[in-house]
């Protein structure tokens, strides 16, 4: 698949969900690399981390980034052009409000954070308007989660496996999601980055 | 699926959680609704039910059926020690205040099975104040109460809470305050005379009497914002001057509408103090 083929390209995007897990951290670095406060849409991180983690991904990607990069509290609400990172041990929902939720409810697919549960609940509240995107892992959290993206009438989009430290996870919301095939961490980066420019001529024109 | 069909669900949850309050008196409309619609959708699929709607015809004729709605809605994840730096925090900037009152009351609301009372009281052994302190543990959930009374825990329950237990400033050794039977351990008999456990309902029921601290950890997040303000309020009125407010690790009060009445005591920790009005 080709950028240029990509589904739903020109539609309005109004918020990004990034899940990922074992092999995703560094290309999480890679594909916001190029973004900045303009970014017009928020953009969630949820990312299986170790539940003693405090903060520490958060403080990684807060060095590297342009954009700026927060760990959700409860009741925070999504913000354009700023990068919301899901806490360790808790689970991330978004309610109709736009304001993030969180919960301790047991683990979903052995994970909390899980994808599944943040994606089902933004796929509710954003519908078409959500850009979701499944990187690197070795579980299958995720797949059910982006089938409902897809549903609602997002965009759905996964690493392309072969690109994958752990292919598996990427591999498995592919199949359940119904898609032909992945993109490479170079490819979604220049996704994210034009969503950026046509949110800027768009705030412009 | 269209999201006519979406929003159809949306109204059946609305119907459901009105019908449960005005047949039983369980008021849940005002819970985050994100978690609401998890839980009940694994009900959903648990019940056997096709609909929400389906579920509402027999939730308002079974009460059996509704008692089994009802554990679905106070999931009590819970442990000791349960974030350990916070107890750090608390032997360091809580208990020398603590130490100036000849008495204190401290009420931990959304108690769950009581991992959290047990944890504070060992702490507060440990400073040299328990003597001094009377806790009130109160939950929604009466099996979660009633575990909480017994003081009996599984063994790996207390395995997992002693490396934390170490981490939160342990003086000693977890086992210090429990007895291990078979594999199961029960808790120091000496802490039930200062600890009661209470059934109080956050969304519903009124003050539990001044306090010198109230510890709600993880328990507001399954609140919406509005009811969030309606018990943030009552922790207010219920909190003697200068007393102490402990929050779950991502809660905050930044959100809030009494994020003027308190200042932070210790903010990573989730510590607040009521502020002293002139
Ligand atoms: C996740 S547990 C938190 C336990 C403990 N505070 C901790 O942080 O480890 C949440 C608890 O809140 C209780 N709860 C839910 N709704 C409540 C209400 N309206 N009033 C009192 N407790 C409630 C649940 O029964 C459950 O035990």
């Amino acid at each position: 698949m080709t950028l240029m083929d990509l589904p739903g390209c020109e539609r309005d995007i109004r918020a990004v969900a990034i899940g990922g897990s074992a092999g995703a951290s560094g290309v999480l670095r890679e594909i916001l690399a190029g973004l900045t406060r303009a970014f017009p849409a928020p953009i969630a991180v949820v990312q299986h981390l170790h539940p003693d983690d405090r903060g520490l991904l958060v403080e990684n990607l807060g060095r590297a980034m342009r954009i700026p990069v927060v760990e959700v509290q409860d009741k925070m609400p999504a913000r354009p052009g700023q990068v919301h990172v899901a806490p360790a041990d808790y689970h991330m929902m978004v309610e109709r409000d736009g304001a993030f939720a969180l919960s301790v409810d047991d683990p979903v697919q052995w994970s909390r954070p899980s994808l599944d549960v943040f994606f089902l609940s933004a796929a509710k509240v954003w519908r078409s308007g959500l850009l979701a995107i499944v990187l690197s892992g070795a579980n299958e959290d995720g797949a059910a989660g982006l089938r409902a993206v897809r549903l609602r009438g997002g965009m759905a989009v996964v690493q392309d496996p072969a690109t994958a430290r752990f292919p598996k996870m990427p591999l498995a919301a592919m199949t359940q999601a119904g898609l032909g095939g992945g993109m490479s961490p170079g490819q979604i980066a220049v996704l994210l980055e034009r969503l950026e420019r046509r949110g800027r001529s768009g705030r412009s024109g | 699926m269209s999201d006519g069909v979406l929003d159809i669900e949306g109204i059946e949850i609305n119907l459901l959680l009105e019908a449960i309050f005005q047949r039983y008196g369980y008021d849940f409309r005002d819970y985050a609704r994100a978690s609401v619609e998890r839980r009940l959708a694994q009900f959903l699929a648990d019940s056997g039910c096709g609909t929400f709607s389906e579920v509402t015809a027999r939730v308002l004729r079974e009460p059996q059926f509704f008692h089994q709605v009802v554990p679905y809605f106070s999931i009590s994840v819970t442990s000791l020690f349960r974030d350990p730096f916070i107890y750090l925090a608390l032997r360091e900037k809580v208990v020398p205040l603590l130490r100036t009152w000849p008495h204190f009351k401290v009420w931990h609301a959304g108690c769950a099975t009581g991992e959290e009372v047990y944890s504070m009281a060992i702490m507060l052994r440990e400073e040299g104040i328990f003597e001094r302190a009377r806790l009130y543990a109160t939950d929604i959930s009466q099996p979660a109460l009633e575990t909480g009374k017994t003081g009996i825990y599984p063994l790996d329950i207390l395995k997992k809470g002693s490396a934390a237990y170490q981490k939160a400033g342990g003086r000693g050794s977890l086992s210090d305050h429990y007895h291990a039977r078979y594999e199961a351990a029960v808790m120091d008999a000496a802490f039930a005379r200062q600890i009661t456990f209470a059934r109080h309902n956050l969304a519903m029921d009124k003050s539990f009497g001044e306090m010198q601290m109230i510890v709600c950890r993880n328990v507001l997040i399954y609140f919406n914002q509005d009811l969030q303000n309606l018990v943030l309020q009552l922790f207010l009125e219920s909190l003697d001057h200068g007393g102490f407010l402990c929050l779950g690790d991502k809660e905050t009060l930044t959100f809030s509408s009494v994020a003027d009445s308190f200042v932070a005591v210790d903010e990573k920790a989730r510590i607040y103090k009521k502020r002293v009005r002139r």
